[in-house]
């Protein structure tokens, strides 16, 4: 294991806010981590676990709702809520798991039952009272950081930092771990895998768990840092489309493939709004990229950069 | 070691094992022959839990195995290599290999050295760097046969290794697999080389039909006219032997 890059990254990462004060630098920051997060997430059952999910903001949606919920009606505080988020995430990660991989759903039908899920999940927050139905949930501003309130941005700064670090140290403990050896082997060929002595029923609910936990923590970020969540910001089907975006353009079933594309995505996002005022304009760039990307990087653009080092390797 | 009783496997109209019963003994090597289609690899599916059998029992070191899942028929020490090649083709050699030694250590440099001994016990130690869809069919089948071997099974089911492999690549893997018997593992070996299952196998089934039509020492059954009309139809043996005499 290389650990250059992570210390590199983190290194620069942690500098940032001092080098680039501007509230707009820092809010700049805090989505390409907050995206990274949420990608890393998707890429670790999607990208390592071959378990391509269509609708992975059923665990977003799950966290920031179980944090909001339990602190406008229980009033729990959100730093014990950001923990009982990943545990939701976890449980509605193994329960969808395991009711799909029980009956051997793979491939596109699973993508189709995880989007099922979601739409599932949107039109039931919409539909009950303690999710606050389709006019969805304000947290009330009390700016402390005891409140996951941070009067300054450089605070959800670093909290997002922190939480991208865990997913991209999951990350890496997974290329190097028997648990990501044995992802790998269902994610290439799950009946070799099987021969092998492989539980492959097990070690996807585990996978789709550990995912959807990650993912809730995304959840309660956001509904802490916008202070509103409603159903289809929640749950929509743009959240699931996002996080598997950036885990493709970056490079799925990579280390640093989410981070990579959620930075490439912001930059677009942020290029395209200094340049023109046109609406959508971002998504139609977005959508350009992409096509080119699978065209001609189907790894994603951590190929880019493998390229360079074995162009340097050779000389 | 394993014991089969009566197996059958049923798809449909089809009876591709037919009440099928074997014994294979400890520290020996057992082929398992017959014609193209008469469900040598189903019954090898049938007896490592990727098929369940619809009739017959499988006892595998005096517990009766009939229906587990497969990973728990690997655990017990009772592993499979596919007839189609299924790497996982685009982990190396090395990463393929650590997937089956993961399965009694959680420690990768532990896996990694298994992977290493074993890579140089099937002769692809200079290949463990390689990215396993590059490898050649000769190649692949060492693959299936070293990650099978990284399990430390008790009993190995090899599905025709040697298909696909010029007369030249059987005569290398041949030494190969009386090493890893000698190294205390029993094999089991489905095969339609004859020349591999002569001087390989100590006991051979013959399966046509899905039911076992002979068994014995593999000399013997080459003389065997049930086991001729199997393979070249009804009233071959006579037709050979009147030639023979004329």
């Amino acid at each position: 294991m290389n650990w250059k890059i992570p210390a590199g990254l983190l290194a620069v990462a942690l500098a940032y806010p001092f080098i680039f004060r501007s509230n707009f630098a820092i809010n700049f920051g805090v989505l390409v981590l907050f995206f990274a997060l949420i990608g890393q997430a998707w890429n670790i059952a999607g990208g390592f676990g071959g378990q391509l999910s269509f609708g992975h903001a059923v665990f977003f949606g799950t966290g920031a709702y179980c944090s909001t919920v339990l602190q406008l009606k229980l009033g729990w505080n959100p730093w014990p809520g950001l923990v009982a988020s990943a545990g939701a995430g976890a449980l509605v990660g193994a329960l969808i798991a395991a009711l799909s991989f029980r009956f051997g759903l793979k491939g596109s039908y699973f993508a189709l039952i995880t989007l099922a899920f979601a739409e599932a999940f949107r039109i039931l927050a919409n539909a009950v009272e303690f999710t606050g139905g389709g006019l969805g949930l304000l947290i009330p501003l009390k700016r402390s950081a005891v409140n996951f309130q941070f009067a300054e941005r450089i605070g959800f700064y670093y909290t997002i930092l922190a939480l991208t670090v865990l997913s991209i140290g999951i990350a890496i403990w997974l290329k190097c771990s028997r648990f990501g050896a044995r992802l790998a082997a269902i994610r290439e060929n799950e009946d070799a895998a099987r021969a092998l002595g492989i539980d492959s029923y097990r070690e996807k609910v585990k996978v789709m768990a550990l995912s959807g936990a990650l993912c809730a923590l995304g959840g309660t970020f956001y509904a802490q840092y916008y202070l509103y969540i409603d159903p289809t910001l929640a749950f929509g089907v743009d959240k699931s489309v996002e996080m598997l975006l950036v885990s493709m353009i970056g490079g799925t079933g990579t280390v640093y493939g989410p981070l990579i594309g959620s930075l490439l995505l912001a930059l677009v996002g942020e290029g395209t709004r200094a340049v023109t005022d046109a609406q959508g304009l971002s998504l139609i760039i977005y959508g350009g990229l992409l096509i080119l990307i699978i065209g001609f990087l189907p790894n994603g653009l951590v190929d880019l950069f493998k390229l360079r080092w074995r162009r340097k390797a050779r000389a | 070691m394993l014991e089969v009783h009566g197996l059958s496997k049923i798809f449909g109209g089809l009876r591709a094992v037919d009440g099928a019963s074997l014994a294979v003994a400890q520290g020996s090597i057992a082929g398992l022959i017959g014609p193209n289609g008469a469900g040598k690899t189903t019954l090898f599916a049938a007896l490592t839990g990727f098929l369940v059998p619809d009739a017959g029992s499988v006892r595998f070191r005096g517990e009766d195995i009939t229906a587990r899942p497969p990973h728990h028929i690997c655990q017990h020490g009772m592993v499979r290599t596919f007839q189609v090649t299924q790497p996982f083709a685009h982990l190396s050699v090395r990463e393929n290999i650590m997937v089956g030694a993961y399965l009694h250590t959680p420690d990768r440099a532990l896996a990694s050295a298994r992977a290493e001994a074993i890579a140089r016990q099937v002769g692809m130690a200079e290949l463990l760097e390689r990215t396993a869809s590059g490898l050649t069919v000769a190649g692949r089948k060492r693959l299936e046969l070293a990650r099978a071997l990284a399990t430390q099974p008790k009993l190995l089911l090899l599905d025709e290794v040697m298909a696909g492999l010029n007369p030249s690549e059987i005569d290398e893997l041949i030494p190969v697999i009386r090493g890893i018997r000698s190294s205390g593992v029993t094999v089991f070996l489905i095969e339609h080389v004859m020349q591999a299952v002569m001087s390989l196998a100590e006991n051979v089934f013959v399966l046509s039909y899905g039911k076992i039509i002979a068994q014995g020492a593999p000399r013997q059954l080459a003389a065997d006219p049930v086991v001729i009309e199997a393979y070249l139809g009804r009233g071959a043996a006579q037709r050979l032997a009147g030639g023979a005499h004329a």
